[in-house]
């Protein structure tokens, strides 16, 4: 089973992909999707070194919907800031701790902080211990770590497992 | 499909301000592309005009009813990426391929 | 009739998708021309050109579904994609500008450890003295 089919989120996901590319559900493109999905991760399973586990596939999707209404909230925040007085921009570099370990889950809290609320991930240190942040209203770097910590590094800790 | 009406006055009122505003934006970026003052700061006005192009062919698409643009706004997409990767991976490293 | 109607609505709805849309495609880059450091203007294409894009894309997305026989989703796919390349674009930009030293009003982060985040060691350091200081252009 493990040989047969490696990666079974990745295979998902590609054959969701060609059926969105292909803009069609009939049986003949499932099929052919199908194929694709599980022929190319059999053949780049060698690329794929990171296994993820998803531990509670709920709190995922509740970190996804959290992110999505967050990045509403974040387009009408800088929108205001874009067109209000300059003197609202504060900006500054802010160096947050990492706690998540892991590619996959350090890509998409560092993704997170870039679509969120006037902050953006600059930096990544080659340990990936740590991460600069430029944050555009950064008078109080502690509130804005706090609240990354607790809105989404702790949500993807909890959520996923990479071994 | 001859039944199905024409794109009606609210939808093409819609689409000429969208499309005024979109050139708009592709005007301020390509200002930016040309002003500088750094090389990071021509790679994101390079990255920003990607991202308008594919809107301006959305709406485009929209206006003429046909999904024929669609593949287009999908491989701007695609090398634009690619393309600000490579841009970015070479200021950083000075080369792009190890 | 309630066809016309429903015209009128998906009409309606498609037209204030577009708005928006557009609308905050030229925020997005009016911030590029408007903001004053590279840093900042890294935040609004970002997050303004993902919302205005996508909010295009769902316009597409409702038009042709109502417009052509099925279902037409794969402008979800272009929206994806946006989705997660803009962030990854934006982080590796920041990065070639710390590792340039691009000047910004928000004061780099020392020296020390840029150093550190360079991590690549072979490139000579650039030959402009670093400032910590930020460059107060106006």
């Amino acid at each position: 089973m493990k040989k047969l089919l490696p990666h079974p989120i990745l295979s998902l996901m590609l054959l969701g992909l060609w059926l969105l590319l292909v803009n069609s559900i009939s049986p003949g493109q499932i099929l052919l999707g199908a194929l694709l999905a599980w022929l190319i991760p059999l053949y780049t399973a060698r690329f794929w070194t990171a296994q993820i586990h998803i531990r509670r596939p709920l709190l995922l999707l509740k970190l996804t919907g959290t992110v999505l209404v967050d990045i509403l909230i974040a387009n009408i925040a800088v929108a205001r800031l874009i067109i209000g007085p300059r003197a609202r921009i504060q900006p500054a570099f802010i160096r947050m701790p990492l706690r998540v370990k892991g590619n996959v889950s350090v890509s998409l809290l560092a993704n997170t902080i870039t679509l969120t609320p006037g902050t953006l991930s600059a930096s990544l240190s080659p340990d990936r211990s740590e991460l600069i942040i430029h944050a555009l209203q950064g008078n109080d770097p502690e509130a804005i770590i706090t609240d990354i910590r607790e809105r989404y590094e702790q949500p993807l800790l909890d959520a996923l497992e990479q071994t | 499909m001859n039944e199905l009406p024409e794109t009606g006055l609210i939808l093409n009122l819609a689409l000429a301000v969208g499309f005024l505003l979109v050139t708009a934006a592709v005007l301020l970026s390509l200002w930016r592309l040309i002003i500088g003052p750094d090389q990071p700061d021509r790679i994101l006005a390079l990255d920003t005009l990607y991202v308008n192009t594919v809107a301006l062919l959305v709406l485009l698409d929209i206006k003429l009813a046909s999904s024929l643009y669609f593949e287009a706004a999908l491989l701007i997409a695609l090398f634009g990426f690619v393309g600000t990767v490579a841009l970015a991976k070479f200021l950083t490293r000075g080369d792009i391929i190890e | 009739m309630t066809t016309e109607l429903t015209t009128l609505l998906v009409e309606l709805f498609v037209a204030l998708l577009i708005l928006i849309g557009a609308g905050f495609t030229l925020l997005g880059s009016f911030g590029l021309v408007r903001l004053s450091d590279l840093y900042e203007r890294l935040h609004t294409p970002t997050k303004a050109t993902t919302l205005g894009v996508g909010s295009l894309l769902i316009a597409s997305a409702v038009f042709f579904t109502w417009r052509e026989p099925g279902v037409s989703l794969h402008e979800v796919l272009v929206a994806v994609f946006l989705f997660i390349t803009a962030p990854v674009s934006a982080h590796l930009i920041a990065k070639a500008a710390l590792h340039q030293r691009t000047p910004s009003h928000s004061g780099l982060p020392p020296e020390t450890l840029l150093e550190k985040h360079d991590g690549h060691g072979t490139r000579t350091k650039p030959d402009t003295d670093p400032k910590q200081k930020p460059s107060q252009t106006d």
